[in-house]
C-alpha cells in the first residue's frame, strides 16, 4: 500500500487515491517513425529491478498526473515531481545516487 | 527410479518408507549441454520434458536460481481451462488441458487433475454476448463449452447468489472439462520425469551472464560456473526482463504483483470453479477444503511478491456478493506472485534476435493452466525452429500490430 | 480428570454462571471463561479429530495458536466453522459442535485412516490413485474431499455487520503485555499520537500468570496501575480484542477488532477492520511456546506447559489429576510449582537436560516434586486420553525405562518469538543458536517509503525471555521508534527486575534422541495436519530439501495455525536430516494475516445495496416505477425495455420499436458522456484525439467522430457539437465518459502540456432525452418556445434556448434513422421535462423505449455500436469508416499504428450486413467457416457476427458482421454453424437495412 506525496497539491496520497500509469519519460513516435521506433515507444519497457521512473495520477484528489522515482525491489520512493518535464529533477537524481550508487535508468544516472 | 503405485507404497510401508530414493537427482552441472533451459518452474520443466520425450533431446540442463517450482507454479490458484476466444490461445490452452488429462499417467505422478468444470458468469448483457461468441468460437476450435442458463448455474453451484441485487447472474460460459490440479505436483512430476530421462535439474544455480558470438548463443555464466550450450531457452516469467538484458535485447514485458488467498478449510460445498469477471473475482474449493480466491493484478511494477491490500478487499467483497455464505469464513493465508505482462496480455513463445536463444514468457495471470501445452510447443520450437502452436505468439507481433487480444469480451457498454 | 478447582481463576467471575452447549450436551461455565477453559472445567478433554488420520484431539494451547480445538460455532446466520475454542469467550447460549468426524466425536469412521496411517505417509497421494484414470475424478477425489476439510460450510447468508475504520497514528504498539504497555508508557509523553492494541480481552499477557510479583508489586496490580496511568493520556488510544493482522508497505497496518463475538447479541458491527497508517510500529507480540517431539505426543491430555498454568491461574481449572511435566528449559517448572500450589499432583518433571534446571528447578525439588534429569518420554499410553507414560534416558531409549501414571502431560520445548508482524513486510530474521529461536534482525527491519525502518520488535517478540532483559529492550526499542516517529524522548530508566537464575534451554528436536523409525512415525510435529517426524524425514530423503518444498510436500505448517506450533520443530528435523544448519535451511515466508480474519471484515460495509452503488439518471425512478427491466451498463442501470403485464421482453421491444418508427418514442439518454473541451488550443487537441477533423466544424453544427487508442484500435465514438469559437461538446458512449475524460486529461497533462485546453466532464449535469419518430417535431412544437423546423434546425445542427419552461439544448441527431432530437436540460429539470414529454406526447401514443430497442433500431440502420462491432481489435477501416478518417491531418492518435503491416493487410475482416435465407435470426456471436482447418486442427473461419436481431420493422432477422473482404462479396452466401453443428446459410448484404437514403431522418 504505497503513499506518494502529490507534487501538485502537496498531500500524502494513499494508493487508493491514485491510478498507476506505467513507465515515465516515454518519447512519443507518430507518423513518419520506423516500425522499430513505434514498437519501442508503445511496448518495450525498462521493467527494472530497482530504481524506476513511473507515472501516477492523483485521480481521487487534484486529478493531476505526476512522476515518481521508486525502487521496485523495496518500494522506497525517492521523490515525486511534475509530469511536465523530460527528465527527473537533479535533486531527485542526487538523492538516488546517494542511496543507490551507480544506478542507471535509460540515459539517466 | 522407483515407479509409483499403490503397491510400491504398500511395500514401502512395511519398512516405514525408508526405501524411497530421491524424486530427482541433484547433480553438478556438466561442461556442456545440447540445450539449457533457464528456469525450473512448470513451463521450463515441461519444455525440457517434451524436448526429451517428443524430440529425443535428452542432453539437457534445467537451471534454477532458487528451488524448482518455487515461483508462480507454486503460487497460483490452479485453474485449468481452455475456453479462450482467439484461435491461437484456444489451441495452446486446449493442448495444455488435454495433456493435463493424462499427465498423472504420463509422468507416473499424481498431479490430481480434477476436471470439475469451470464456469464464467455473465452478469451483464455485454458479457452474455461475449460468452456466446466464445462458445461459438470454441465449437470450431474443438474446445467443448456451452452457454448455460441461470438455473443451470444454480444447480451446479448451489451456494451462488444468482439474484444480485447489483449484478444478477444472467448465464454462464461452462467448460465441463476444465478444472484444477495440484500445482506443486506438476513441477515435481516433471522434474522427476526429466531427471529420469537423464536430464540435470540444477537448483540454486543463478545465471549471471549469457555468452554470445556472431549473434549466436555460446553458453551461460552461472553461480556454479560457466556452461556451454547449443540452444538456450529462457523461461523465467517475472524475471524475463533481467535475462533478456543479459542476452542484449529488450522485451515488451512489465512485472506486477498478482495476489491470491485461501480461507480456512471447510467440508465440500462447491464442486466447480467459478469466475465472476464483472465484479473481478474467482473462487474454487481445493481438495483440502480451502476456498481458493483470486482477483485482479496490481497496476505498478513490483518485484516484492507483496501486493496492495485494497485489491484483496475488492476481490473478497465481490465474492461475498456472489457467494454470501463465505462471509463468516476466515482468510487463512494470503500471498502474492510476480507476473509478467505483455503489451496484449498474451504470452510470448518466440525466437529472439540472438540465434538459438528462445524465449517463453508473458503468461501474465494465466500461466499455470498452460504449462504442458507451453512446454510441448516450446520444445517443438527449440527442436525444429518452428511450431504451429507458437506461430502467432512471436515477438514480431508487436511490431506488426498482430495482437492476440483475449480481453475482447470486456469491451465497453453503450 | 480435568476439573474446576475451588480456588484461583483471576479471569472468571464465579458469581456469574453461564450455560452453553457442546455437541448438544448442556454445560455450565463462568463469565470470563473461554470455551476451552469451560470445556476443560467440565472434563471435556476430547474435542475434535485431526485432519488426515482423524485421530482424537485435545486442547493443546490457551491462545490463538491452537491447532486442535476448532469448533463449529453458532447456528444459521451466525454459524461459523473453525472457531478456536481457546480464543472464544464464553457467553450465555453459546452452542458449539466439534468438527471433522462422522458419525460422532467419540466414534469416528474416519479413524480408519489412522489404522492405515502407515500406508498414508507424507505425499502418499502423489504416488497413488494414478490408475485407472477416471477413478481420480469419480472415486478417489470425492472420497479425499469428504474426509478432508474441517468445519461445515455455512448454509445461509451472514446477517452480521462489518465495518472499516481509517486511522492515522504516529506510533502503533501491537501487543498489550508487559512489553507493549511499557512501550506505551515510555511513549505517552513523547507528543506522539499513539494506538496500542491487545488481541485478548485482558491486558497483561503472560505477566499475569508467570510473574506473581514485579518488584514486590503483584503482577495483576502492576498491570492495572500501568493501564490506569495510560488512560490519563488523551494521545493514547487503547483497544483490547484487537489484533494486529498484517503489516504492509509504507506503514499500512491492519487491525482486526472483534466487537461482539463475546456477546450473545448480534447487534452492532461484529468486526471492525482498522486500516491504519502508522509512522512507526512496535511489535510487542510476545512469544509462543513450542511443543516437544516425542512418541505419542498428540494424545488428548498433552498440552503446552504454559497453557496448563494459564488454565489454572486464569480460570481455576486443573487439566488433570496427575500432570507429568516434560521440558528442556526452566520455564516449565513454573507450571509444576503452580500445579503443586493448587493441589494437583505432579508425579514427575522430566527434564531432558542432563544437568537439569536452575533456581526454579531447585524450588520445585524443595516442594518435594520428583525431578528426573536427562530423561525423556518414549511412550504415551492411552488413546482418547493420556493414561501413563514411559520415561527413559534421553540419550538411550532402552535405558532406565519406567512407567509412570498420569492423565495429562505439560510439555515445553522452549519459546519462539512472534516475529510474524515484523516479517510481513520484509523484516529479516536471524537464528539464535543459544536460545534455539529465530529472532528479528535489528539491522534488517522492514523499510518504508523513505527507505528507513518502520517496525521495531521489543521484548519477547524480539527474542528476550527474561523479565529484566524484556524491560531494558522495550525501553531501548521504544525510544528508537519514538525518535523515528519524531517524538520527544524522556530519560526515565527502568527499575531493575531481579530474574530467577534460569539455566539455558537445550534444544532437543526429537525425544528420545535415538528414537527408531517406528517411534518417529508416532511423533507428531503438526497436530492438525498429522505431520510426523518421519514425514519430514521422508521429504528430505526424497529430495524436498528446501523448506518450501518440505512444507508443501508434507503440509507441515499449512494447518489453520500456519505452523505457529510446528514450524521450528519441523525445520529442525529437516535441517538435521539434511545435515545442514538451521539458518542454511531457512524459514518459510510469514504472510498476513497473523491469525485468520473473517472475510466479512475484509469486505466491510460495502455489501448488498452498498456493494458498488448504482448511478442513477434524473429519470431513474420513473423507469423503476413503470416496471422497466433494468440492465447494468457500467455503473448505471438502464431500462432494457418496459414490459407490460404478461408481455415478454421480446414483444415489449417490438412494440417499442414499432411505435417509435410509426409515431413517437422517448429514450432516456442521460448516461451518454458529455465532455466539454474548451480553450484556444481545443480544436488542435480534438484533431489529435479524433480521427476526423474537428477544428473545422462550424459553430452550431454537429459531427460524428471516432476516437482511437494510440495502438490504433477504435475506443469510442459519438457526436461532437461546436458550442463556440473555442468550445466543443464531445458526446461519448455511456460506459466511456469517465474513461475518455481520463484519456483526454492524460494526453493533455503528459504529452501536450503546453496546449491551452480545459476539459470538464458534464455527464451528470444534464438529463438528455431522445425524442424520436415521425411525430418528434410535433411534440417539441407542442411544448413550444424554440423553432425546431427543418430550416431552423437542420440535420446535424444544434441550438439552445427555452423549450417551454426548460433550459434546453437541442441536438438534431439520429441513432435510429428517424426524425430525432436529443434534448439536454439541466439535471434538476430532467424528471419534470420527461414527465411533460410523456404527458404531451399522449396524443401521439408516445412510447418510452429501452436499450434493446435502441440497439435494434441502430442495427436496422447499419450504425455501429462500440462494444458490439468493436472489441478492442477493430480499427475504423474494418468498419468501412474511412470517410471519418481525415486524410489531411498529419497526425492523430492511432494514425501511426494503423500504418503497421497487419493493419494495412488487405485481407482483414470487414463490416457487412447479413441475412438468413428464411428470415430467421442468426445466432449472435457465431463464426462463419471457411474451407478446411488451420495448422492446429481448428476449423478455418472467415468472419463472425457482431450484432444480430429480429427486426420488427422488416419482420425478419438482420445481422451485422465482420467478414473476410466482406464488402466486395455482397450477394455471396456463407455458412454459420451453430454450437450444435447445424449450419445456417446467410447472404452478405449491405449493413444498412432500413431507409438507406436517410429519407426518414432528413425531414
Amino acid at each position: 500500500m504505497l503513499i506518494f506525496t502529490c507534487p501538485y497539491c502537496g498531500i500524502e496520497a494513499d494508493e487508493t487515491e491514485l491510478t498507476p500509469g506505467g513507465e515515465a519519460h516515454l518519447k512519443r513516435f507518430g507518423p513518419g517513425s520506423s516500425d522499430e521506433e513505434f514498437e519501442g515507444y508503445l511496448f518495450n519497457r525498462e521493467n527494472p529491478k530497482g530504481v524506476h521512473f513511473e507515472r501516477w495520477r492523483h485521480v481521487y484528489g487534484c486529478g493531476k498526473w505526476f512522476h515518481a522515482a521508486r525502487c521496485t525491489l523495496t518500494l522506497e520512493v525517492f521523490g515525486t515531481y511534475s509530469a511536465q518535464t523530460f527528465e527527473p529533477p537533479e535533486e531527485i537524481k542526487e538523492r538516488i545516487r546517494a542511496k543507490r550508487p551507480g544506478w542507471k535508468w535509460r540515459n539517466f544516472s | 527410479m522407483k515407479r509409483y503405485s499403490v503397491f510400491a507404497v504398500a511395500r514401502e510401508a512395511l519398512r516405514y518408507h525408508q526405501g524411497w530414493g530421491r524424486a530427482w537427482r541433484s547433480p553438478e552441472p556438466k561442461k556442456k549441454y545440447e540445450a539449457i533451459i533457464i528456469g525450473a518452474g512448470g513451463h521450463g520443466l515441461a519444455t525440457a520434458y517434451y524436448l526429451g520425450k517428443n524430440h529425443g533431446l535428452k542432453n539437457v540442463a534445467i537451471l534454477e536460481k532458487g528451488w524448482l517450482g518455487g515461483g508462480n507454479t507454486g503460487r497460483n490458484t490452479t485453474i485449468i481451462r481452455s475456453n479462450y476466444l482467439q484461435d491461437a490461445s484456444a489451441a495452446i490452452y486446449e493442448k495444455a488441458r488435454s495433456l493435463y488429462e493424462t499427465m498423472s499417467q504420463d509422468l507416473n505422478y499424481n498431479v490430481m487433475f480434477s476436471p470439475r468444470g469451470v464456469m464464467m458468469l455473465a452478469q451483464t448483457q455485454h458479457e452474455i454476448r461475449g460468452y456466446k461468441r466464445t462458445a461459438h468460437a470454441n465449437a470450431l476450435q474443438g474446445v467443448s463449452t456451452e452457454f448455460i442458463t441461470p438455473d443451470r448455474v444454480k444447480s451446479l453451484v448451489p451456494i451462488i447468489n444468482i439474484d444480485g441485487p447489483r449484478y444478477p447472474v444472467l448465464g454462464a460460459l461452462w467448460q465441463p472439462r476444465g478444472g484444477t490440479a495440484r500445482h506443486d505436483a506438476v513441477a515435481w512430476g516433471y522434474a522427476r520425469a526429466c531427471s529420469e530421462m537423464g536430464m540435470d535439474v540444477i537448483q540454486q544455480c543463478e545465471v549471471t551472464g549469457i555468452r554470445r558470438q556472431n549473434g549466436q548463443v555460446q553458453g551461460v555464466e552461472t553461480s556454479k560456473g560457466s556452461i556451454d550450450c547449443e540452444k538456450l531457452g529462457i523461461v523465467v516469467a517475472g524475471h524475463t526482463g533481467v535475462l533478456a538484458d543479459m542476452a542484449g535485447f529488450r522485451m515488451p514485458i512489465e512485472s506486477v504483483a498478482l495476489q491470491a488467498l485461501v480461507s480456512e478449510p471447510i467440508k465440500p460445498c462447491m464442486d466447480v470453479v467459478v469466475m465472476a469477471n464483472t465484479v473481478h473475482g474467482y473462487m474454487s474449493q481445493s481438495d483440502k477444503g480451502e476456498m481458493v480466491i483470486g482477483g485482479g493484478a496490481d497496476g505498478f511494477n513490483n518485484y516484492t511478491q507483496r501486493g496492495s491490500f485494497h485489491h484483496v478487499e475488492e476481490t473478497v467483497r465481490a465474492l461475498i456478493e456472489t457467494f454470501p455464505i463465505i462471509s463468516r469464513l476466515k482468510m487463512l493465508r494470503w500471498w502474492g506472485g510476480i507476473v509478467d505482462m505483455t503489451g496484449d496480455r498474451s504470452p510470448i513463445l518466440s525466437t529472439t534476435p540472438v540465434k538459438n536463444i528462445f524465449i517463453n514468457c508473458g503468461w501474465g495471470t494465466g500461466g499455470f493452466k498452460a504449462i504442458p501445452g507451453s512446454g510441448w510447443a516450446m520444445a517443438e520450437l527449440m527442436a525444429k525452429g518452428h511450431s504451429s502452436l507458437t506461430e502467432e505468439f512471436g515477438l514480431n507481433r508487436f511490431k506488426e500490430g498482430k495482437f492476440i487480444d483475449e480481453s475482447v469480451a470486456a469491451g465497453v457498454a453503450h | 480428570m480435568s476439573k474446576r478447582l475451588g480456588v484461583g481463576g483471576q479471569f472468571i467471575d464465579r458469581s456469574k454462571p453461564i450455560k452453553f452447549q457442546f455437541n448438544g450436551r448442556r454445560f455450565s461455565g463462568f463469565k470470563g471463561d473461554t470455551l476451552a477453559s469451560a470445556l476443560l472445567a467440565n472434563d471435556q478433554v476430547l474435542i475434535g479429530r485431526s485432519f488426515k488420520y482423524h485421530r482424537p484431539r485435545g486442547i493443546v494451547s490457551s491462545g490463538s495458536e491452537e491447532p486442535n480445538a476448532l469448533m463449529n460455532l453458532g447456528e444459521n446466520e451466525t454459524f461459523e466453522p473453525n472457531q478456536r475454542a481457546t480464543t472464544t469467550e464464553l457467553f450465555e447460549g453459546l452452542t458449539a459442535f466439534s468438527q471433522n468426524h462422522w458419525p460422532s466425536l467419540n466414534f469416528d469412521i474416519g479413524v480408519i485412516n489412522n489404522y492405515l496411517s502407515r500406508f498414508l505417509p507424507a505425499g502418499f497421494y502423489y504416488k497413488m490413485f494414478i490408475h485407472p484414470r477416471p477413478f481420480w475424478k469419480y472415486i478417489y477425489e470425492p472420497f479425499i474431499r469428504q474426509s478432508a476439510g474441517l468445519g461445515k460450510a455455512p448454509s445461509v447468508k451472514d446477517t452480521s455487520d462489518y465495518e472499516h475504520f481509517y486511522a492515522f497514528y504516529d506510533l502503533v504498539i501491537i501487543g498489550g503485555g508487559i512489553s507493549g504497555l511499557n512501550a506505551a508508557l515510555t511513549a505517552a509523553e513523547s507528543g506522539l499520537k499513539i494506538l496500542i492494541m491487545e488481541q485478548n480481552s485482558e491486558w497483561g499477557g503472560r505477566c499475569l500468570v508467570d510473574f506473581p510479583f514485579i518488584n514486590e508489586e503483584p503482577g495483576l496490580k502492576y498491570i492495572s496501575r500501568i493501564l490506569s496511568e495510560l488512560r490519563k493520556y488523551k494521545n493514547v488510544t487503547m483497544r483490547s480484542r484487537m489484533m494486529g493482522a498484517g503489516v504492509y508497505d509504507h506503514g499500512y497496518l491492519l487491525g482486526y477488532e472483534r466487537l461482539n463475538d463475546h456477546l450473545s447479541t448480534n447487534e452492532g458491527p461484529r468486526h471492525r477492520l482498522w486500516r491504519i497508517r502508522a509512522k512507526q510500529i512496535i511489535t510487542a507480540t510476545g512469544a509462543i511456546e513450542r511443543p516437544l517431539s516425542f512418541p505419542g505426543n498428540d494424545i488428548p491430555g498433552i498440552m503446552l506447559a504454559s497453557a496448563v498454568r494459564d488454565y489454572a491461574t486464569n480460570f481455576g481449572v486443573a487439566v488433570g489429576d496427575k500432570v507429568a511435566i516434560f521440558t528442556n528449559n526452566d520455564d516449565a517448572y513454573r507450571t509444576a510449582i503452580t500445579l503443586h500450589e493448587i493441589g494437583v499432583t505432579v508425579p514427575v518433571i522430566i527434564d531432558a537436560r542432563s544437568s537439569g534446571g536452575g533456581e526454579l528447578a531447585h524450588h520445585a525439588k524443595e516442594l518435594g516434586i520428583r525431578v528426573e534429569n536427562g530423561k525423556a518420554i518414549s511412550k504415551v499410553f492411552g488413546q482418547k486420553r493420556v493414561k501413563a507414560v514411559t520415561i527413559c534416558d534421553y540419550e538411550k531409549s532402552d535405558a532406565n525405562k519406567e512407567k509412570i501414571e498420569c492423565d495429562s502431560i505439560a510439555m515445553s520445548g522452549g519459546w519462539s518469538p512472534v516475529v510474524h508482524l515484523f516479517s510481513h513486510c520484509g523484516g529479516k530474521l536471524k537464528w539464535d543458536e543459544d536460545l534455539a529461536m529465530f529472532r528479528p534482525d535489528k539491522a534488517a527491519k522492514p523499510t518504508s517509503s523513505d527507505g528507513l525502518p518502520f517496525v521495531t520488535a521489543v521484548g519477547s517478540a524480539n527474542g528476550f525471555l527474561l523479565m529484566n532483559e524484556v524491560l531494558i529492550d522495550t525501553l531501548d526499542g521504544s525510544r528508537t521508534a519514538i525518535r523515528a516517529a519524531g517524538g520527544k524522548i524522556n530519560n526515565k530508566k527502568t527499575k531493575e527486575f531481579l530474574d530467577k537464575n534460569e539455566k539455558a534451554p537445550e534444544a532437543i528436536w526429537i525425544s528420545p534422541k535415538d528414537a527408531n523409525i517406528k517411534k518417529r512415525s508416532k511423533t507428531w510435529l503438526d497436530f492438525q495436519n498429522d505431520v510426523k517426524v518421519s514425514d519430514v524425514e521422508l521429504a528430505a530423503r526424497e529430495g524436498f530439501e528446501s523448506v518450501e518444498h518440505a512444507k508443501r510436500y508434507t503440509t507441515l505448517g499449512m494447518a489453520t495455525d500456519q505452523g505457529k506450533l510446528s514450524n521450528i520443530n519441523g525445520l529442525a528435523i529437516l535441517s538435521s536430516t539434511l545435515g545442514k544448519e538451521i539458518p542454511r535451511v531457512g524459514t518459510t515466508t510469514f504472510r498476513p494475516p497473523y491469525t485468520p480474519i473473517s472475510l466479512g471484515s475484509i469486505g466491510g460495509s460495502a455489501r448488498n445495496e452498498l456493494f458498488q452503488p448504482i448511478r442513477k439518471t434524473p429519470i431513474h425512478e420513473w423507469h423503476e416505477k413503470k416496471g422497466a427491466y433494468m440492465e447494468p451498463v457500467g455503473q448505471w442501470r438502464r431500462p432494457f425495455c418496459y414490459p407490460k403485464e404478461g408481455e415478454t421482453h421480446q414483444k415489449a421491444v417490438e412494440r417499442e420499436i414499432n411505435q417509435t418508427r410509426s409515431s413517437l418514442g422517448l429514450l432516456d439518454a442521460s448516461t451518454l458522456g458529455k465532455l466539454l473541451v474548451t480553450g484556444p488550443d481545443a480544436g488542435k487537441f480534438l484533431d489529435m484525439l479524433y480521427t476526423n477533423m474537428m477544428s473545422t466544424l462550424k459553430v452550431g453544427k454537429c459531427r460524428y467522430g471516432l476516437m482511437c487508442s494510440e495502438n490504433g484500435f477504435l475506443i469510442d465514438d459519438g457526436v461532437v457539437a461546436r458550442i463556440d469559437e473555442q468550445t466543443w461538446l464531445c458526446h461519448t458512449t455511456s460506459g466511456g465518459a469517465d474513461r475518455i475524460h481520463s484519456h483526454m486529461e492524460e494526453w493533455l497533462q503528459t504529452e501536450w502540456w503546453d496546449w491551452k485546453v480545459y476539459v470538464a466532464n458534464l455527464t451528470e449535469q444534464f438529463a438528455q432525452i431522445g425524442v424520436v419518430g415521425p411525430n418528434a417535431r410535433k411534440l417539441l412544437e407542442k411544448i413550444g418556445g424554440l423553432d425546431v423546423s427543418k430550416d431552423a434546425l437542420g440535420f446535424m445542427e444544434w441550438k439552445e434556448g427555452k423549450l417551454g419552461k426548460y433550459d434546453a439544448r437541442i441536438f438534431r441527431i439520429s441513432f435510429s434513422g428517424e426524425l430525432s432530437f436529443e434534448v439536454a436540460v439541466p439535471a434538476g429539470q430532467g424528471m419534470a421535462f420527461w414527465k411533460e414529454l410523456i404527458e404531451l406526447g399522449e396524443e401521439f401514443g408516445v412510447m418510452p423505449y429501452g436499450t434493446e430497442a435502441l440497439h435494434v433500431m441502430r442495427a436496422e440502420k447499419g450504425f455501429i455500436m462500440i462494444g458490439d462491432e468493436t472489441d478492442g481489435t477493430v480499427i475504423p477501416q474494418d468498419l468501412n469508416l474511412t470517410w471519418a478518417i481525415s486524410k489531411k491531418k498529419e497526425d492523430f492518435l492511432g494514425k501511426r499504428a494503423q500504418e503497421r503491416a497487419h493493419m494495412v493487410d488487405p485481407n482483414r475482416w470487414k463490416l457487412v450486413g447479413l441475412e438468413t435465407l428464411d428470415g430467421s435470426v442468426l445466432p449472435d456471436g457465431a463464426y462463419s467457416t471457411a474451407q478446411g482447418f488451420n495448422s492446429n486442427g481448428q476449423r478455418s473461419t472467415q468472419g463472425r457476427i457482431t450484432s444480430s436481431y429480429y427486426s420488427p420493422t422488416l419482420k425478419r432477422g438482420i445481422a451485422m458482421g465482420l467478414i473476410l473482404n466482406g464488402p466486395s462479396r455482397e450477394g455471396e452466401i456463407i455458412e454459420f454453424p451453430k454450437i450444435d453443428g447445424t449450419i445456417i446459410p446467410a447472404k452478405i448484404t449491405s449493413p444498412v437495412f432500413y431507409d438507406p437514403d436517410g429519407e426518414k431522418q432528413n425531414v
